[in-house]
């Protein structure tokens, strides 16, 4: 029975699934919009708000610099040296106001290949107005430096934008 | 094991399915472009939800 078991399984497995998430919350912070599948974009919500939380409250308590355990901690998650300064650094200073809730899911309808529930998952702060248009998203998706092990990162960033 | 004792008839079995429907999805007219969209959803023609865009919909 699955009584009080939160969360979905995604149809994949545990080691699957965590490196999915992981993949799909830096994807997120990374660009503050992203597409995937329902249920993957509601799962994700539930990982990556509390990694936001934990940067906000880090970065409320313990000032700008002093916070090198929290960042460890959410470095467990997000597996990117860059990500983890730019939610540090810009994303947690501009939810700080927000009590939770920083991600809003959007249905888009279902995806022509398989049927699935497609959803847009973005950060509410960073996703105020008029949707960007895509060759804006691609310059800044090239502007990223890829500093250190830019192989990985490549695949990490390919992912969730083919989803 | 227990077991039915008849089979149904034909029109018992049809009798039942009577109340299997498919039901038409909820549709309403979407704010920004008057197109035709389903609910909770952005709209596929403009890219609007909630009085906002969320995506810019591919030129086809």
């Amino acid at each position: 029975m699955r009584h009080r078991k939160s969360g979905r399984k995604l149809g994949v497995t545990a080691s699957h699934r965590k490196a999915m998430l992981s993949a799909l919350c830096t994807a997120l912070i990374r660009h503050k919009k992203i597409k995937t599948t329902l249920a993957k974009a509601k799962e994700t919500r539930m990982v990556v708000e509390k990694i936001i939380t934990r940067a906000k409250n880090a970065v409320a308590t313990e000032g700008a610099k002093k916070n090198v355990h929290a960042r460890r901690e959410v470095a467990r998650t997000i597996r990117d040296r860059t990500v983890v300064t730019e939610l540090f650094g810009e994303i947690a200073p501009k939810v700080a106001s927000r009590p939770g809730g920083y991600t809003r899911v959007v249905k888009l309808g279902q995806r022509f290949g398989d049927g699935a529930e497609v959803a847009i998952l973005e950060l509410v702060d960073y996703n105020t107005g008029q949707a960007v248009k895509s060759a804006v998203k691609q310059t800044k998706a090239k502007k990223a430096p890829p500093v250190r092990r830019a192989s990985a990162k490549k695949a990490t960033e390919a992912k969730p934008d083919a989803k | 094991m227990p077991n039915p004792k008849r089979r149904n008839s034909k029109s018992r079995g049809r009798k039942r399915r009577t109340h299997y429907k498919a039901a038409a999805p909820s549709i309403a007219e979407c704010p920004n472009c008057h197109e035709q969209k389903l609910l909770h959803r952005a709209c596929p023609n403009c890219g609007y939800y909630h009085g906002r865009s969320i995506i810019i919909p591919k030129e086809s």
